[in-house]
């Protein structure tokens, strides 16, 4: 594109076309106040201080407003235009308290430093100065405080919370003296539809929105937030050895550095008491079931040991089994919040130093559905396009995941693409969702029929003529048995079985179908069913009907849980695959690794973390060795999984918390968090990008890939590596989609994509561009299978499982954030409000919910989102663990449970429990 | 002016009448951004309730497409727009330069002392509100009290007593 010349202070510049006469003069470090511009928000023009003098303009026209022209002349500063600036901050100073001592804002004050720049001179303020009245604080929200005293009414956190959050939480109220920042009907934060991102604390120019506690950092990390799979890059504020602040990492291609709730204020979990700081060991004579009793302290089951002691029972433990039972007797658990480097080493463990395959995550409880249908669809089992694409597509449909409470940021992006190009969104989903509420088209299907409601939308696709004939003739196979199966799926039976209205079916088969690129997202709503594989292959079956794949603004993207899941999966952390998803029952490739690891390997496929705990209640696997994973919250059918857990002969659990399956441990060895280690994780979209070092660890706890290589050591399988970037080097040889990737490359802000072939391979935004990497891609007849549990009369309601925005997980981390604590103490469960009049419960009454599996007590939610004969549980909180209630069983062939659907009774709890004592840290 | 920090909650859903509701529809189509339908859809809410309550604007937001606050920020801009419920007769009364410099004040002073009510009050009975309000554009002609949308130009407090003595 042509540049446009011109001259700012005498100065020629040369920039793109469509640029602001702000922007071209900060291009060449010419600064000019201004109060109410931010890059990330559109020109808004409201503080004035911008304004600049451009020849054959009339008066002073705000630079923030005025594109660039050819040949313009710009002076950025004269004696009026200084004069014209320095009445406006005197008017907005003569306002403000001049405490800025006392100001949390301090030197990053916007306000002050504008004023220092254009030096307002004091007797003009004594002059102005006029206070009428002081504005109490509000304080409501746990993580920030609202003093709009300091408010200087540039809009800025307005314009965040709407272009930026897509939210629209507070708007500028009233009119003159009286304007002001308020929330809807001027309710305290707390109260509001906040969502306490604190996108506008960190935008704020003043001290007027502020966090709590705040504390300016005394250096910065740059490193990834470790709360979910979107990978959103941070700046870790340090001072001591404590993270005092987060800010988002603008120059990040994920998050363009917006962050949500947890990924801004949920850092506390770091330098809670409760980390663990030295190994522990079971004290003698205490049975592995005392770890179940309620209330117990880790004190009254262990004692404190050194390294070498832990490591030695460690060791001791798992050679017994070796020796006596052999080594699928053996079973190792990963864990996605563990960078790449510990998760290969991990599997390397459990397989040349342990010589099983019995290595699997927790990815088994999310996407292993996933995984498995899309290698069979597409030849990679892993998000097909990037995160733009999502925010390029004419048309979104989300199916089975609460985009705005699991993945926030990518949310956002969606809707900046809704809101900036009206692209349409079609949700599916039993609940309606943030999402659903602004999608063009919700569809409430029942749970467990997404089957039925894809083939049915896919139905109505052929019958009008709407399919991809080219794509699907020159790209794809297996379409005529597909097609034949789709006849029986006319949107009218569909409609039977999903209860949506078959017209609904349809106009949304047809908007999907019309729009020229299109992307589905989906999540567990769609991979936690027994039927996980088939629906999951229905969606891909959708995309390639459609010519929806490897093109922009296109795509098939199941959004990754955990933060390094993605990682976790590449690396082999699951037990029929080497790294880079080479599959263990392939000669040659285990005779790769056999040579590359310099020992003979086991050629069984091993079981799968669902197995494991049957085999271990079975009396088959009887001793585990379980990193930073927590089966005793978020294995299904929790009694079933306590019973096996506890049967087995030996347990170590390395963690960074007394989690509730470590309690159960012989041995507990203390790890380092994200923020004590350097390594890498791997988001949704297959962007490894660096995790680094920012704290030393606490106590005597180290790098899980340390503890590691040490156990292997004594269990006769030597491992040394310098540093993590070793593992990461020994990782790009043996792993040829990661054949690019090392730590020096990765130093760049927007890491690489995998596959990354070689050290000069840019990495790989989008898969499937020209073909699949299976070849062609495949369609597959997919037949409606209902879900293993159906509402009965003794089980009337339809329980389905998920997550809240505030939490992560079994809560380990997030629990242990005072921000995040206080915002969700609590589990509840939601109910619509008729469902609760026929059983006669109140709002936050307890109530009892009991399935076939056990029964809990719980808080009571009315929540008209919810369908009638639907009931909605979060599986974070220990108090009222939903898995107690959830269904083992799995899908054949993913072995994912399902989570989605069992079937519960609710009545009126006939005593209410004790409520601890909350102490949040 | 009124107080016009608080929204109020009546507690029961807002939906346009079935004459709104077409009206409604005929006008969006107007305009290029249905955001710019916030104005007359607040109109349309206060002409059907007499005022504007917090189920109104959430109404107005979800029907529109926008964030309640949105619809809230252009509520408490106009002082046109009653967020309580107002008297039978409405008078708003200018306090802008020349109706104030022409003897606005006898008037709102009359308002408290005899009638009984300040700026953004009612009258016990609900038979009048009165709030002051800017410049209503008939400064040639100050000062102005505007009742129930009606101009009356010229005032003075004899003829607002007499106005007042009108009104049944």
């Amino acid at each position: 594109m042509k540049k446009i010349e011109l001259v700012i202070d005498g100065q020629s510049v040369s920039v793109a076309p469509g640029t602001t006469v702000l922007e071209a003069a900060r291009m060449v470090g010419i600064y000019i106040p201004t109060l109410c511009h931010d890059p990330h928000l559109e020109p808004y023009g409201a503080c004035r201080l911008c304004i600049v003098r451009i020849d054959g303009m009339r008066g002073l026209p705000t630079s923030c407003t005025t594109p660039v022209q050819q040949n313009m002349s710009v002076v950025t500063e004269d004696e009026e235009i200084t004069r014209v600036r320095r009445g406006i901050v005197e008017l907005a100073l003569a306002d403000h308290p001049s405490d800025c001592l006392t100001c949390v804002k301090s030197d990053e004050c916007e306000l002050r430093r504008v004023a220092s720049y254009l030096g307002v001179e004091k007797k003009s303020l004594e002059h102005l100065h006029k206070r009428t009245h002081v504005a109490d604080l509000d304080t409501s929200n746990p993580a920030f405080d609202f003093d709009r005293n300091k408010c200087v009414l540039c809009g800025i956190c307005v314009r965040v919370c709407k272009e930026m959050v897509g939210l629209g939480a507070i708007d500028l109220c009233g009119r003159g003296y009286e304007t002001r920042v308020s929330t809807f009907a001027g309710k305290q934060w707390s109260d509001t539809i906040c969502q306490s991102c604190g996108e506008c604390v960190e935008h704020c120019p003043t001290g007027a929105l502020t966090p709590k506690r705040a504390v300016i950092p005394q250096r910065e990390v740059k490193t990834l937030c470790p709360f979910c799979g979107v990978g959103c890059s941070i700046y870790a504020g340090v001072r001591g050895n404590r993270i005092v602040r987060v800010r988002g990492d603008r120059d990040n291609p994920v998050s363009m550095g917006g962050l949500c709730v947890k990924g801004r204020f949920g850092y506390d979990f770091v330098n809670h008491p409760d980390r663990l700081t030295t190994p522990l060991i079971r004290k003698e004579g205490v049975p592995r079931s005392a770890g179940l009793a309620q209330n117990v302290s880790v004190e009254d089951i262990f004692s404190p040991a050194d390294w070498d002691e832990a490591l030695s029972v460690a060791a001791a433990g798992l050679e017994e089994i070796l020796d006596a039972e052999g080594a699928d007797a053996l079973a190792v658990l990963s864990s996605a919040k563990c960078t790449n480097e510990d998760n290969y080493l991990i599997q390397k463990f459990a397989r040349a130093a342990l010589h099983t395959n019995n290595v699997d995550h927790c990815a088994r409880l999310c996407h292993a559905s996933t995984v498995a249908a899309a290698i069979e669809s597409f030849g990679d089992g892993a998000m097909s396009n990037s995160v733009s694409d999502i925010a390029e597509a004419e048309a979104i449909f989300i199916i089975g995941s609460n985009t705005t409470e699991c993945h926030p940021i990518i949310a956002r992006r969606l809707k900046q693409n809704i809101r900036r190009n009206g692209a349409r969104l079609i949700v599916a989903d039993p609940r309606r969702t943030e999402l659903a509420g602004i999608a063009e088209k919700h569809l409430s299907h029942r749970p467990g029929t997404d089957v039925a409601l894809l083939n049915a939308m896919m139905n109505w696709i052929v019958e009008c003529g709407l399919h991809d004939h080219r794509f699907i003739d020159e790209r794809c196979e297996g379409f005529t048995p597909f097609l034949e199966n789709l006849k029986e799926y006319d949107p009218d039976r569909a409609a039977l079985i999903t209860g949506v209205r078959a017209d609904d079916i349809r106009e949304a088969a047809e908007l999907f179908a019309r729009a020229a690129s299109a992307v589905i997202i989906y999540g567990m709503g769609i991979t936690q069913h027994t039927t996980g594989v088939d629906n999951v292959k229905s969606v891909a079956n959708l995309l390639m009907l459609t010519g929806n794949m490897g093109r922009k603004g296109t795509g098939f993207s199941p959004l990754r849980g955990q933060n390094n899941v993605q990682g976790a999966c590449d690396m082999g952390a699951l037990p029929t695959v080497y790294p880079g998803y080479q599959r263990i029952d392939d000669p040659e490739v285990r005779a790769r690794f056999t040579t590359a690891w310099g020992i003979g390997l086991n050629d069984r496929n091993g079981l799968a973390l669902t197995d494991m705990i049957t085999a271990a209640d079975r009396g088959t696997l009887h001793g585990m060795y379980i990193i930073g994973e927590n089966p005793l919250m978020s294995e299904p059918h929790l009694e079933h999984t306590r019973t096996a857990i506890t049967k087995l002969r030996f347990l170590a659990v390395q963690d960074i918390f007394p989690t509730e399956t470590a309690l159960l441990a012989d041995v507990i060895l203390p790890a380092t968090c994200f923020a004590e280690t350097t390594g890498t994780f791997t988001n949704t979209e297959r962007r490894i990008q660096m995790v680094r070092r920012a704290l030393n660890p606490p106590g005597s706890a180290r790098p899980d890939w340390h503890i590691i290589s040490d156990l292997s050591c004594r269990l006769g399988y030597p491992m040394s590596y310098p540093d993590s970037s070793a593992i990461m080097d020994e990782i790009a040889r043996l792993t040829p989609i990661y054949g690019g990737i090392s730590h020096r490359r990765l130093q760049r802000p927007d890491g690489l994509q995998w596959p990354c072939w070689d050290s000069r391979h840019p990495g790989t935004p989008r898969l499937h561009e020209h073909r699949f990497t299976r070849g062609r891609g495949k369609f597959y007849a997919v037949s409606y299978k209902p879900p293993a549990e159906i509402p009965s009369t003794d089980f009337p309601l339809m329980l389905t499982t998920g997550r809240v925005l505030e939490h992560f997980h079994t809560g380990s981390m997030s629990r242990r954030s005072r921000v995040l604590e206080s915002l969700k103490p609590q589990g509840h469960l939601d109910m619509c409000g008729e469902d609760a009049r026929i059983i006669g419960v109140q709002a936050d009454e307890f109530i009892l919910v009991s399935s076939p599996r056990g029964k809990i007590t719980v808080k009571v939610r009315i929540d008209n989102n919810v369908p009638r004969g639907t009931v909605f549980m979060a599986f974070h909180w220990k108090e009222s663990p939903a898995n107690v209630l959830t269904n083992s069983a799995v899908d054949p062939v993913a072995r994912i449970p399902e989570y989605k659907v069992s079937s519960v009774l609710v009545t009126k709890a006939a005593h209410v429990p004790p409520q601890a004592e909350k102490t949040i840290h | 002016m009124s107080d016009r920090s608080q929204l109020i909650s009546t507690g029961e859903s807002f939906a346009f009448d079935a004459e709104r509701d077409a009206e409604f529809e005929r006008l969006v189509v107007r305009y290029p951004i249905r955001e710019s339908m916030i104005m007359p859809a607040l109109w349309m809410a206060q002409e059907q309730a007499g005022w504007i309550s917090a189920e109104a604007i959430e109404y107005i937001a979800d029907r529109i497409g926008t964030f309640p606050a949105k619809v809230l920020e252009l509520a408490t801009f106009y002082t046109m727009y009653q967020l309580k419920p107002v008297g039978r007769y409405h008078i708003c009364v200018c306090r802008t330069l020349s109706c104030w410099l022409r003897g606005k004040q006898d008037i709102v002073d009359y308002l408290a002392d005899e009638i009984g009510i300040k700026p953004g009050e009612m009258t016990e009975d609900g038979k009048f509100s009165f709030e002051e309000v800017e410049c209503l554009g008939h400064c040639g002609t100050a000062p102005v009290v505007q009742i129930n949308g009606e101009f009356h130009e010229e005032m003075d407090l004899k003829k607002f007593k007499a106005l007042l003595a009108t009104l049944t």
